[in-house]
């Protein structure tokens, strides 16, 4: 089985995001980047897959500039095989994305495509159905264990209220949720292996994906600031103010 | 400008986000349809029928929508979609399954999680857990939009008397099958459409001790949450978890009890009409959120607030 991980290089998580002065955009000048979370569960989740003898080759793409190579390093260096780097805009838009990752997935005959369940910049949870409806393959979202039977995969889904298992064919699908594993450090010895590892370039011309219409960003603003109340001294004092200043207990 | 809007579930009852989705809407302007799309699902029909302000409900009940899988009911939503300059789906688990799955076999782009309505094509929403919001416009012919139902008020269930109409399209893909569920099963209401809301944090200690927190929910008709913390150490299962990977809730008393307000939790419940938090550290980021800070040991607060309610 061949296992193709899509990602995503975004803002590290631990940066605190600031609205540029023109509120143009959210500003990304000097900020740390990284492989964003969800995608780096899904690396995992393939790399575990090929350790146990289930996949046979795990496969990574990112789509944006240059620069998303260093995640496509990184994802070598928890483990992937080789890594393929679509030449495009950064911050392209999921329908763009998720053709470019069609024309991937066939070049690449992948029976299962892994993806982070929503990137944390633009948050939009969209790409890997997208990409699933494209290919008229079956998706499972949100999937906190991946099962691989035969040619199907049984998925457990984190929905609303609790837990979903689906059974799909492969190829398939499927989007990572934060419990679906706890992604590896990766070693010294594996980053400087993982520079040797080959990794191509292409463009969307080349894979024959057409792009869409994106949506069009007009402005970017910080959210309400919610002030800091008051200090109340016991419990007394803080059922009488929700009774009879807040009036939100009867 | 017509808008349908698909309606969440689970065959016997409308979920109360389908009336926030009106006003979303009603606020975008035109005639408002709503999809019902289940199995045995004629009183989820009637629901979506009596809600003010309704046009008509799409009424499609085949086995193959039992559990509203994306693949087949997505090629039904893209088959009634002609003529809809709109179409939207709630932010959940469910429509965010299912809406770029749609967007995609239209050939557009979609808007996910929009907490806000500029103009018919022109939304807000949150980026980056919500430390941002972006305004954005889209130029397609079709608008596929997931909402956050928390950002708009419920439209009124009752008053209107839309015709149902019948829909006998079958989509099912052969690759894809339902095989459980485990829903956990509480009394108390949901969390994202609860009016009140107690949570735990780390500060519980484990899992027994959030006993505590039920008795005050079963008090004040709350729903109980938890923080990621309290979820990933395990105290609770994690569809309790309240936050940027967990659910938003926007109640009109949201009480944090033994949580120390990390971004991650402020994110999912920052809208919170009143914010109450109960935590013995006087330094905790949560105090800066909330109207009425209590600082003390919540084993000593919790049973008294309980027992003055």
């Amino acid at each position: 089985m061949k296992v193709l991980v899509a990602v995503k290089r975004v803002i590290d998580y631990n940066v605190k995001v600031r609205v540029k002065s023109d509120r143009s955009d959210v500003d990304l000048a000097n900020v740390k980047m990284a492989l964003n979370p969800f995608c780096e569960i899904a690396v995992e989740e393939a790399v575990r897959l090929k350790e146990a003898g289930t996949a046979t080759e795990v496969v990574v793409v990112s789509i944006g500039s240059k620069s998303c190579q260093e995640q496509l390093r990184t994802a070598l260096a928890l483990g992937a095989d080789r890594a393929i780097q679509v030449e495009a805009a950064d911050q392209l838009d999921s329908l763009s994305v998720a053709r470019i990752l069609q024309k991937v997935a066939e070049e690449e005959s992948a029976d299962l495509i892994l993806l982070g369940k929503q990137a944390i910049d633009s948050d939009n949870n969209q790409t890997g159905q997208m990409l699933a409806a494209l290919m008229d393959r079956p998706q499972a979202t949100f999937a906190s264990e991946v099962v691989v039977e035969g040619e199907s995969l049984k998925v457990t889904r984190e929905i609303d209220g609790g837990l979903q298992t689906l059974s799909l064919k492969l190829p398939a699908v499927v989007t990572t949720d934060l419990r679906l594993n706890e992604p590896r450090y990766a070693s010294l010895p594996n980053i400087m292996k993982a520079k040797k590892k080959p990794l191509d370039v292409k463009t969307p011309d080349e894979l024959g994906a057409q792009l869409a219409a994106g949506v069009e960003l007009l402005g970017v603003e910080p959210p309400a600031e919610r002030q800091a109340g008051i200090k109340v001294s016991s419990v007394e004092e803080l059922v009488d103010k929700l009774r009879n200043e807040a009036k939100v207990v009867a | 400008m017509s808008i349908l809007i698909i309606t969440e579930h689970d065959n016997q009852s409308l979920k109360p986000v389908t009336l926030n989705l009106v006003t979303a809407a009603q606020q975008i302007g035109g005639d408002i349809d709503l999809l019902v799309a289940g199995e045995n699902a004629q009183a989820v029909a009637d629901a979506a029928a009596a809600i003010a302000g309704v046009r008509k409900v799409i009424l499609a009940d085949n086995a193959a929508y039992a559990h509203q899988l994306a693949e087949n009911l997505s090629k039904l939503v893209v088959e009634l979609a002609e003529g809809y300059s709109h179409i939207l789906a709630p932010g959940t688990t469910t429509g965010k399954n299912v809406a770029p799955r749609v967007a995609a076999l239209l050939g557009v782009n979609q808007l996910s999680d929009i907490s806000g309505v500029e103009a018919p094509d022109t939304f807000k929403r949150p980026i980056y857990a919500g430390n941002a919001i972006a305004t954005v416009k889209s130029a397609d012919p079709v608008k596929v939009i997931t909402v956050r139902g928390t950002a708009f008020d419920a439209a009124e269930a009752t008053g209107g008397s839309a015709a149902i109409e019948a829909c006998g399209s079958v989509h099912q893909h052969a690759d894809v099958s339902f095989v459980g569920e485990e829903l956990a099963k509480s009394d108390r209401p949901e969390l994202t459409a609860a009016s009140v809301v107690i949570s735990g944090g780390r500060g519980m200690g484990n899992g027994d001790n959030f006993e505590l927190l039920n008795k005050v929910a079963d008090k004040l008709g709350a729903a109980v949450g938890a923080s990621r913390a309290a979820v990933d150490a395990g105290f609770v299962p994690n569809d309790m978890q309240v936050g940027q990977t967990g659910k938003m809730v926007a109640p009109e008393l949201y009480i944090a009890v033994g949580i120390s307000g990390a971004i991650q939790h402020l994110a999912g419940m920052k809208d919170s009409k009143v914010i109450v938090a109960i935590n013995k550290d006087e330094e905790a980021p949560i105090f800066q959120v909330a109207d009425y800070g209590l600082v003390g040991d919540l084993f000593e607060a919790v049973p008294e607030l309980e027992s003055r309610l």
